[in-house]
């Protein structure tokens, strides 16, 4: 680290000042601290001058113009007040932080939309009838046979999927060596980017040959899902089983305990905070799929079905898919008062499985 | 990597009457690890049996088409005698809209994973990293919705700037779509599904890059962004590429947004303001409930087509994500 021999203006934050041969000064030259936050401020104030006196304002424009404004300006005066290569840098810092400015449009207007649209309807009434007898145009109906579908279908793929992605997990950390773990190891990576509508399609296929064709039930609808959900479980659990220390498992082997006990007693209590929220992330995944459910579970189904095994099973995103592609004012209120019952149940297992990563992680130090 | 406990139940001193016989299996590991190889064992099998389940359905129609499958735009797998079906306008539609959306997101994710790592304060970097998980969580189906109730609206304007301005380049040429439910639009949102795991995988292969490097960089003078140029980049690149092709895998297979925005037809069709193309999942997605007949085993065949791209996108993805492993 270089020690500046003279504390002048700040420099750029982080990037170190060079020190310049020519001028009286060891430090070169550089913008005040406050110039790219003030200079952003007017920019601002005088294109929204300029856009409000041509009639053109409005906010999207007025950001990017303001942005390319900024970017131009700044480039300029760092290359006169600075040098070119300060100017390049002070460029591609404004990128990054446009970048950064760009991905949070979406997030928040997705949200936002969602919560407005979504709170015209969704009320006590929406989340507790279903939609059984009531014909598309009709002011009434809701969501309550999606939910239960949604939860028995994810339900049924997580009782599938858990015990085989954590057995696979603790095959692949606590026994696997050679050929087969690496063939594990990497098509588990491969299915992780199978698509959800193949994974339908597979069970289509299964339930063709076994069933016959135009059979469709939530347990097809469940088993597709495991085929996303496993890969999923499989790779967190991994995660989590590696991070518990060795010297765990010898002591426990030390004092003469099996080795199945000891992955049961040991090595599963110390990971299951990680497990768990591994487990929740992979629910929350599995459960906004729709693709898969449309082949398997059906998309017409309107009345509550509480067999997983007979009939067809509507789900929240698939109610979403199926009310937009009937298109009418209605069925558009209905489809965003779902999609903000989806999200919530989302958010809810992601901060729930947050918290549980951070208040039950595994106490690793003494 | 945790090194491996060969054979834990047998004793080490053998000498002075072990009372466990050196050796013995019990029966509960060898249940155990038993189960656990079989469940590794079934992933394997689940695998091979998505392969084959789709090549054993699809055979039929396959078979009992008149046309070239790989070649063909139409889908008429239902005309009695001759149906007529196949992939050519389906297939390139997906690799259109994957496409843009990669074109689209890679450099987005690429500076939001530079801010988060190198521009942030740390304080703010770990919540932007929740915040970017948060958008993996939301549904597609959620992303469809939003697509075609705000952002389908929003690019109107955009797109009428697009196609006066650059209306000449045959991409964006007019008339352009009055609903905005085009292929750009599928694209966008498509970039925006996208963008968390291009973002995740370079912000890991970006944390990793050996802090020497980057001391060396900045001691000789050089500004933050020389520094990411010189030590950050080179280090990362394999990480982005992954990364990307990862998000290229799951672009390709998305179905809901495409199904929801686009206006489907099936043409091949460069024009990215006008509605138009298909992509195969959402073809399928769309077809499915009312196919009958040869039509399920057609759409199983395209689903087929669709699963062998993914797979090698996604297994030189994998490959090149290793190889980065191994010289690290």
């Amino acid at each position: 680290m270089t020690t500046p021999t003279r504390q002048t203006s700040a420099g750029a934050p982080g990037g170190g000042a060079t020190p310049s041969p020519t001028g009286g000064l060891l430090l070169s030259r550089s913008l005040p601290r406050f110039f790219e936050p003030a200079l952003l401020l007017v920019l601002a104030a005088v294109v929204g001058g300029a856009l409000f006196l041509t009639g053109l304002f409005n906010v999207p424009l007025l950001a990017v113009v303001t942005l390319l404004a900024y970017m131009v300006t700044i480039t300029i005066a760092s290359a006169v007040v600075e040098n070119g290569r300060k100017a390049k840098d002070r460029l591609v810092t404004a990128v990054v932080y446009a970048c950064f400015a760009l991905a949070m449009v979406p997030l928040v207007s997705l949200l936002w939309t969602v919560i407005v649209n979504g709170l015209q309807r969704l009320d006590g009434y929406f989340l507790t009838v279903s939609m059984n007898g009531v014909t598309p145009s009709m002011d009434a109906g809701g969501v309550y046979h999606a939910i239960i579908g949604t939860l028995m279908i994810t339900g049924l793929a997580a009782v599938i999927s858990i015990p085989i992605g954590l057995m696979t997990a603790i095959y692949l950390v606590e026994y696997g060596r050679g050929r087969l773990k690496q063939a594990i190891t990497f098509f588990v990576d491969v299915m992780t980017g199978i698509p959800s509508i193949v994974a339908g399609l597979f069970v289509v296929a299964l339930w063709m040959m076994v069933f016959g064709p135009g059979k469709t039930n939530g347990a097809a609808g469940a088993i597709a899902l495991s085929v996303l959900m496993i890969p999923v479980v499989v790779r967190s659990c991994e995660e989590m089983l590696r991070l518990v220390p060795n010297e765990l498992r010898e002591a426990s082997y030390a004092l003469g305990v099996p080795k199945w006990l000891t992955i049961l007693k040991v090595v599963l209590p110390t990971a299951i905070a990680g497990i768990t929220t591994g487990i929740m992330l992979a629910l929350a995944r599995v459960i906004g799929e729709t693709a898969p459910l449309i082949l398997t579970a059906g998309s017409s189904a309107v009345a509550i079905n509480w067999n997983l095994f007979n009939g067809q099973m509507m789900s929240l995103p698939v109610f979403i898919y199926s009310q937009v592609r009937m298109g009418n004012a209605i069925n558009y209120e209905r489809a965003w008062a779902a999609a903000l019952t989806l999200i919530v149940i989302v958010m809810l297992l992601f901060f729930v499985a947050r918290l549980v990563s951070r208040f039950f992680a595994p106490k690793l130090g003494r | 990597m945790i090194s491996k406990e060969d054979s834990p139940t047998t004793t080490r001193a053998p000498e002075g009457g072990a009372r466990v016989p050196k050796g013995k299996r019990r029966a509960g590991d060898v249940i155990f690890a038993g189960g656990a190889q079989g469940s590794g064992i079934l992933i394997l099998a689940i695998l091979a049996g998505v392969a084959a389940f789709l090549v054993i359905q699809s055979f039929d129609s396959l078979m009992a088409n008149t046309a070239n499958f790989f070649t063909t735009s139409e889908w008429d797998p239902n005309v009695r005698e001759e149906p007529a079906f196949g992939v050519a306008a389906l297939a390139f539609g997906t690799v259109l809209a994957a496409a843009i959306a990669l074109l689209i997101a890679t450099p987005v994710a690429i500076g939001i994973a530079l801010f988060i790592v190198y521009y942030a304060p740390r304080r703010v970097a770990a919540v932007l990293g929740y915040v970017v998980d948060l958008l993996a969580a939301i549904p597609s189906v959620v992303y469809g919705l939003w697509g075609i109730g705000w952002l389908v609206v929003e690019l109107g304007p955009f797109y009428q700037i697009l196609e006066e301005y650059l209306g000449f380049i045959p991409l964006f040429a007019g008339p352009i779509s009055t609903t905005g439910r085009t292929m750009l639009s599928a694209g966008i949102v498509l970039a925006v599904m996208i963008l968390p795991i291009i973002t995740a995988m370079s912000r890991d292969v970006f944390q990793q890059v050996p802090q020497a490097h980057r001391e060396a960089a900045l001691a000789l003078g050089a500004t933050r962004w020389e520094m990411i140029r010189m030590a950050v980049i080179p280090f990362g690149r394999p990480g982005i590429i992954g990364g990307a092709m990862l998000g290229l895998g799951r672009a390709l297979g998305e179905t809901m947004a495409v199904a929801m925005i686009l206006s489907p037809s099936l043409v091949i069709s460069w024009f990215l303001l006008q509605s138009g193309n298909q992509t195969i999942a959402a073809h399928i997605a769309l077809q499915y409930p009312e196919a009958t007949g040869y039509g399920v085993s057609a759409l199983i065949a395209a689903g087929l087509v669709l699963f062998a791209i993914t797979l090698v996108v996604n297994m030189a993805a994998r490959f090149v994500v290793s190889r980065r492993k191994e010289f690290s």
